[in-house]
């Protein structure tokens, strides 16, 4: 009781001391909070955390396996984060609030079965399409450099479309790579879709 | 003499029961008889050490026709393409807005008609699931020899 009595007498009457007191408890508190809060945030960027409820596991998990991104000869994945998590902060921080979305989704079933699931498919694919058109795919060409494609590798038919269009700039990577990683929705009205 | 015949009787019966167990036994009616199949040299009953998997052609030329009608063999690799009632990747290239942006063959006329010769204004729904009829090739060597040529007038090489 007299040492709590004391650090509050120190706390009231502010000396240097005191000051200093408060800013490295400050200090503490911040690494610790932000520490914390980053360890979250890393949680939560791992693929096991993206596919532990059903929602996910059961659905786009499953056709994502039969996919490039999760096979292939070279032995390089792409997790989910990967494509669907910005990897800088502040980018990263503003996708993570807007997920929160999501866990209201998640708490109130809105893609609880199957049927739920295809049902929304598309409004929720549009917004990833609308995301990626917007930052340039950005997440893609964290692994996918245009600059280190080697056109001699590749095959005719994406060397008539990367040197054109991709390489002007005016097209970006999901216009023309819709559905590489999941069942696609309908795409009746979508560009350059049938 | 008597020894001799009941010595022969013996003999004919036990060969019988041989011949009979041996006519009863799968491996006589599995037997190739020597002859080798496409399967190769292995016996109906044993399992044979299946073949390497065969590549997908990387993307080429289109590749020349053999007769007028013939569904055009896919140049290139379909790996991931998808066709089912949401989507047609096919399409997205194959199809007369995209065709020629992307260089690819505009599907024909013919894909528009119906059963009955009516023609549509959309591909028509026994045209729409292209690998029925279309297939990519793999680098497998024919199983038998094959002279089969095109008519000259057929080749554009
Ligand atoms: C974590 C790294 C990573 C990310 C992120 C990533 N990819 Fe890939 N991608 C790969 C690897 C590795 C391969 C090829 C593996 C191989 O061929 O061995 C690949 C292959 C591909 C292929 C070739 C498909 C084929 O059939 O040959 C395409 C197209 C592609 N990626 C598009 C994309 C697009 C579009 C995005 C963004 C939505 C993306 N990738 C994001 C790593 C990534
Ligand atoms: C204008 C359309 C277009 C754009 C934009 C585009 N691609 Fe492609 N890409 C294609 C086509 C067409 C193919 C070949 C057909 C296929 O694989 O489906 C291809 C093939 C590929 C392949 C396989 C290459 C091979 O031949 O083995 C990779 C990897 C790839 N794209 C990645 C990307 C990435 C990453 C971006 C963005 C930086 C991108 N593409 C932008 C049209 C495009
Ligand atoms: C190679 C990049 C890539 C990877 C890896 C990836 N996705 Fe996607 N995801 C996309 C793209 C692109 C879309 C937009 C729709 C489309 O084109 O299929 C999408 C769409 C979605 C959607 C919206 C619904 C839909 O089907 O369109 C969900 C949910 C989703 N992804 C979850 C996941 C989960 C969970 C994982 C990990 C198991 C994952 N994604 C892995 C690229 C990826
Ligand atoms: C990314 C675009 C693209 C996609 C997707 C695509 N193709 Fe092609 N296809 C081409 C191009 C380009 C050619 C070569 C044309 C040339 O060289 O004249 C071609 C050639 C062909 C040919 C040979 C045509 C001829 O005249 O001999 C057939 C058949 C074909 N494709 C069928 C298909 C089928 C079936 C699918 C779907 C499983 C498909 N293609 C998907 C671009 C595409
Ligand atoms: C029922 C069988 C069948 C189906 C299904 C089918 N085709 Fe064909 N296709 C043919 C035949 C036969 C020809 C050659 C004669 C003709 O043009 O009708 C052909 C020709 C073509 C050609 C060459 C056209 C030309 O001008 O020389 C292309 C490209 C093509 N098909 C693409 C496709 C695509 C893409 C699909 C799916 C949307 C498809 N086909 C579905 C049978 C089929």
């Amino acid at each position: 009781m007299n040492m709590l009595k004391k650090i509050w007498q120190i706390l009231k009457t502010p000396t240097s001391a005191a000051v200093g007191f408060v800013i490295a408890l400050g200090f503490v508190g911040g690494v610790v909070f932000w520490g914390g809060f980053n360890t979250t945030l890393e949680l939560t960027n791992t693929e096991e955390f993206c596919i532990g409820c059903h929602e996910m596991g059961d659905n786009v998990y499953q056709e994502y396996k039969e996919t490039i991104h999760y096979a292939n000869r070279s032995g390089v994945r792409a997790t989910c984060p990967d494509c669907h998590v910005p990897k800088d902060w502040t980018h990263k921080i503003i996708r993570k609030i807007a997920a929160s979305k999501e866990v209201w989704g998640k708490m109130t079933g809105i893609i609880d079965t199957r049927e739920k699931f295809q049902d929304h498919r598309k409004s929720m694919a549009m917004r990833e399409w609308k995301r990626m058109k917007d930052n340039d795919s950005r997440e893609c060409r964290n692994c996918h450099n245009f600059e280190y494609m080697d056109f001699s590798e590749q095959g005719s038919r994406s060397v008539k479309m990367h040197s054109t269009a991709l390489a002007s700039g005016e097209k970006t990577c999901i216009d023309c790579h819709k559905g590489i990683a999941h069942e696609l929705p309908d795409m009746e009205g979508v560009e350059g879709w049938h | 003499m008597k020894k001799l015949i009941t010595g022969l009787v013996l003999l004919g019966v036990v060969a019988t029961a041989v011949a009979q167990k041996d006519d009863s036994s799968n491996d006589a009616l599995l037997s190739n008889g020597g002859i080798e199949s496409l399967r190769g040299k292995a016996q109906l009953s044993e399992t044979r050490e299946s073949d390497k998997m065969k590549r997908v052609l990387k993307d080429r030329e289109v590749v020349e026709r053999n007769y007028v009608h013939q569904p055009p063999v896919i140049p290139h690799q379909i790996r991931g393409y998808k066709v089912d009632l949401n989507s047609n990747k096919c399409l997205s290239c194959h199809g007369w807005k995209y065709a020629k942006e992307v260089g690819a063959t505009k599907v024909s006329p013919t894909h528009f008609e119906t059963r009955d010769g009516m023609t549509l204004s959309d591909i028509s729904p026994r045209r729409y699931f292209c690998s029925q009829c279309h297939v990519p090739q793999v680098d497998a060597k024919p199983l038998v020899k094959n002279e089969f040529r095109a008519v000259e007038s057929l080749s554009h090489k």
